[in-house]
């Protein structure tokens, strides 16, 4: 399968702040690739480098089958874009903002214009300024689900939106992945990320840090297990692929690698354990993990938030 | 008074956040003041230069439109007056009025008031704390102004009127905007307003004095003064008889504006203008599909009113034009002084020549702030999404160059048609004077549109710099009315483009500093362009 895009190696620094520190990430032609990470991680940053308004320090990137500071024109009308802060022009209305940024994209469907803005429930006729934040969104949401192009970059889409709002985007999302079209979605919200995204990448602090389809995701995630003992649980913590281990009298709860999964399960065996409670492993505890860029770094912390 | 609660607290986010803009201004007004002093008291230094002064400048009806009545410029006191004080004027009544609405409007729009309003802070806080810094920094501006006037050797109480004079203007005016922001939503909008009221009492103000330097309007016209509030810095009379009750008038107008910003912040909510917000059509015209047709959209309201300016200042001074010799009599040193102003050998042309100049500026202010939309557009994030569209970074810089170009271009030409048509038409000569007007305005092209050029290369090479542009739009203003004056060094004048231009209508044409003008816009223009090609978006 060919590349709607792809990054390698991406820099970008801000004076001093290292913004993107070798970013590599790929997204395959029709595919919803998630694109997480925490505040001040570089999604932004790498967005607006693919769509030629920055210019990366080093690295390349090919977006479409073109060079996203050159070919301007000719790859611009093949995507919409969805800025995650939408600034509208406070004198023209939400119509007249939809329509000229369709047209200035090449084009945009009048019915599909009117079905989405009757599905977002916006009033077209307001003033830019009179929009809240979540009007504004729907403005720019509007006029990328009216055009036709192959891609979508949408930066925090739904920030502002409120949950029948978001279940309307996330139809939205679902819809255009249908017809094919490829779609990067920059995201805080993993329960959206689960539901729309073939794969997903995280970014933390300038660099991707994961990258793959969720199942694979999942398999990086620990499963949780708490249990009673009969026998004191000497050197079960000490086991490579735990985490978190806690014990407390007879009790031990701790957090286990996949790999270590079945030596733990024997070991556990070889120390009575007469209750057992395995919960199994989810997206967020890997996200939180991921997520957690303050003091308590190493991963044997996670599970005391 | 829990309607107050957080205002002091307000007050200090707003010293915070302007610690450098506001000392800057405060200092800038202080020195406008009792700078020139020093030097004019060298150069009017004898009851005869005095009295020369008194004699020229000071019974020009055209200056008087400018610089205000002569009231007492046989001393001088009343020469500081006449040569300082309008600059002052001008800083601190527009400040004022860009402050208050930053303090108030801005802050809504942006949704920062909505958090400080959520976290304790009563209804009217922000406009009280608004009114507060600004009032205070227009307080220390008078008291620093007196002080500096005393300083350079001036009498006591007309340098206190002089300053306080000051204070209250700013005074009027911040509640002036304090007002227009409860009006309307959109800050611009406020402050559109604002200003306007700003400069068509200022224009009352010109033409009452105008008609007392004249001696014509001994009734009528010359009154019209009071009904401006820079009228009244001048009637408080500083170094001339000071007639203090009128700093009364103006506190008491300043209050009474001030209830009306509160009674109106009363009907309103948060974020809303009084005057609702009108819808707008649910689909875009056909037409609005480039760059261009949204740089024209953007901007065709501020061209409006400009040229709508431009046309009120170029029907009040044209008219004067025919008169002009009868007014100023067999009056050699008040010829001389115009003729310093224009610098042509007729004195009506060189009047025309001043008259077209001024407009001419205009045009140039005007070209600055449409190519610097560029700069707000980019950082008010709304040039991304454009950017983001099949629309090159050319493309789109040129759209907005292009409007400021046939803006300078509309503004020239409105000039040389409402000054043509009026003293054509006073004169008797329409079909003489339309086209010798129209072609004196248009040649001043090159000139007008080089501040706009440096604003294109600033917003290219050095995005946070663009003010850079406004400085030499200011320069460009002061070099024109107080270079002759005080018959600057010829380096200083050289500074303005208008000094290269042909003294039209009069004067001979020369086509080489037309050329050269013309080929450094251009560079600056092109230099402007391609930087901006290359560099990143910034949305800072
Ligand atoms: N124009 C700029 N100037 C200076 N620093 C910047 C600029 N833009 C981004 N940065 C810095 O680059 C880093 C990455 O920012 P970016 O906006 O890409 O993060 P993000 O992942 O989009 O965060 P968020 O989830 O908050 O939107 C941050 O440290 C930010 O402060
Ligand atoms: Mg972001």
């Amino acid at each position: 399968m060919s590349d709607a895009f792809q990054a390698q190696g991406l820099v970008k620094r801000f004076g001093k702040t290292v913004a993107l520190d070798g970013i590599d990430l790929s997204v395959r032609t029709g595919e919803v690739h998630g694109f997480l990470g925490p505040n001040g991680a570089g999604k932004t940053t790498t967005i607006r480098i693919l769509l030629g308004l920055l210019r990366a320090d080093a690295g390349t990137v090919r977006l479409l089958d073109g060079d996203p500071w050159r070919d301007i024109t000719r790859l611009h009308k093949r995507l919409a874009y969805v800025p995650g802060d939408v600034s509208l022009w406070p004198r023209l209305s939400g119509g007249e903002t939809i329509d000229l940024l369709g047209r200035l994209r090449g084009g945009l469907d009048p019915a599909r214009k009117a079905e989405l803005l009757d599905r977002f429930q916006l009033d077209p006729r307001k003033k830019g300024r009179a929009y809240s934040k979540g009007n504004r969104q729907k403005v720019a949401l509007v006029a990328a689900f009216a055009s036709d192009v192959e891609l979508f970059i949408l930066d925090e889409p739904t920030s502002g939106l409120d949950p029948l709002m978001s279940e309307v985007f996330n139809q939205c999302v679902s819809e255009v992945r249908r017809e094919g079209r490829t779609v990067l979605l920059a995201s805080h919200i993993l329960g959206e990320v689960e539901k729309l995204c073939d794969r997903v990448s995280i970014i933390r602090s300038g660099r991707i840090v994961e990258t793959g389809s969720l199942s694979e995701l999942r398999h990086l995630t620990r499963t949780t297990i708490q249990a009673r003992l009969g026998r004191p649980a000497a050197g079960l913590g000490e086991l490579p692929g735990t985490h978190n281990v806690t014990v407390d009298g007879d009790r031990i709860s701790l957090q286990v690698d996949p790999d270590a999964l079945p030596e733990v399960l024997r070991r556990l065996g070889e120390h009575d354990a007469r209750e057992l409670v395995s919960q199994p492993p989810t997206l967020e505890e890997l996200f939180l993990r991921h997520y957690d860029v303050g003091p308590h770094r190493s991963g044997e912390k996670v599970g005391a938030r | 008074m829990s309607e107050l609660v957080g205002t002091w607290r307000l007050a200090r986010l707003a010293l915070r956040r302007d610690r450098i803009g506001l000392p800057v201004w405060v200092l800038l007004a202080i020195s406008l003041a009792a700078g020139p002093a020093g030097s004019l008291a060298d150069a009017y230094a004898t009851a005869e230069k005095q009295r020369e002064y008194a004699e020229g400048v000071g019974s020009n009806p055209a200056a008087a439109v400018f610089s205000g009545p002569s009231i007492g410029v046989d001393h001088l006191g009343g020469i500081v007056v006449k040569e300082s004080a309008v600059w002052v004027l001008l800083l601190v009544a527009i400040t004022s009025i860009m402050l208050v609405t930053r303090y108030t409007r801005s802050e809504e729009e942006s949704g920062r008031a909505e958090l400080v309003t959520a976290a304790a802070v009563g209804r009217h806080a922000r406009l009280a704390a608004a009114l507060l810094v600004v009032g205070v920094a227009d307080l220390l501006i008078g008291l620093g102004a007196a002080a500096g006037l005393m300083g350079a050797g001036l009498s006591g109480a007309g340098s206190l009127a002089y300053g306080l004079g000051v204070t209250m203007v700013g005074w009027v005016f911040a509640a002036v905007a304090a007002v227009t922001a409860q009006l309307v939503e959109a800050a611009r909008t406020a402050n559109g307003i604002a200003l306007a009221v700003f400069g068509a009492t200022f224009l009352l103000r010109g033409i009452a004095d105008s008609a007392s330097v004249a001696n014509d309007g001994t009734g009528g016209t010359r009154q019209l003064a009071w009904l401006s509030p820079t009228g009244w810095f001048y009637q408080l009379r500083p170094y001339a008889g000071e007639r203090w009750w009128v700093l009364g008038l103006a506190v008491v107008v300043g209050a009474a504006l001030t209830g009306v910003a509160v009674a109106l912040s009363r009907r309103r909510d948060i974020g809303a203008g009084l005057l609702a917000a009108r819808l707008g059509p649910p689909d875009a015209k056909p037409g609005l599909a480039t760059p261009l047709a949204l740089a024209w959209r953007l901007q065709r309201g501020g061209l409006i009113a400009w040229a709508a300016g431009v046309a009120v200042g170029g029907a009040v001074l044209g008219s004067l034009a025919h008169d002009i010799t009868d007014m100023v009599g067999d009056n050699a040193t008040a010829a001389k002084a115009i003729r310093q102003l224009g610098g042509a050998d007729v004195l009506v042309d060189s009047y025309l020549v001043w008259v077209l100049r001024i407009l001419g500026l205009a045009a140039a202010a005007y070209a600055v702030s449409a190519v610097l939309r560029l700069r707000s557009e980019e950082s008010g994030l709304r040039a991304e999404p454009v950017l983001a569209a099949a629309v090159t970074r050319t493309r789109y810089a040129l759209s907005h160059v292009l409007v400021a170009v046939a803006g300078v271009v509309v503004l020239l030409l409105t000039a040389g048609l409402v000054v043509g048509l009026v003293h054509g038409a006073r004169s008797g000569d329409v079909g003489g004077e339309l086209p010798r007007m129209l072609g004196a305005a248009l040649v001043q092209l090159p000139a007008a549109l080089l501040p706009a050029a440096l604003a294109a290369a600033l917003f290219g090479l050095l995005p946070g710099a663009t003010l850079v542009a406004w400085l030499f739009v200011g320069a460009i203003l002061l070099i024109a009315q107080l270079g002759p004056v005080l018959e600057l060094n010829q380096w200083v004048m050289d500074v303005s483009p208008f000094t290269h231009l042909p003294r039209l209508p009069g004067g001979d044409v020369t086509a080489m500093p037309l050329v050269w003008l013309g080929a450094l816009v251009l560079l600056l223009g092109a230099a402007g362009l391609a930087t901006f090609r290359r560099r990143d978006l910034d949305t800072a």
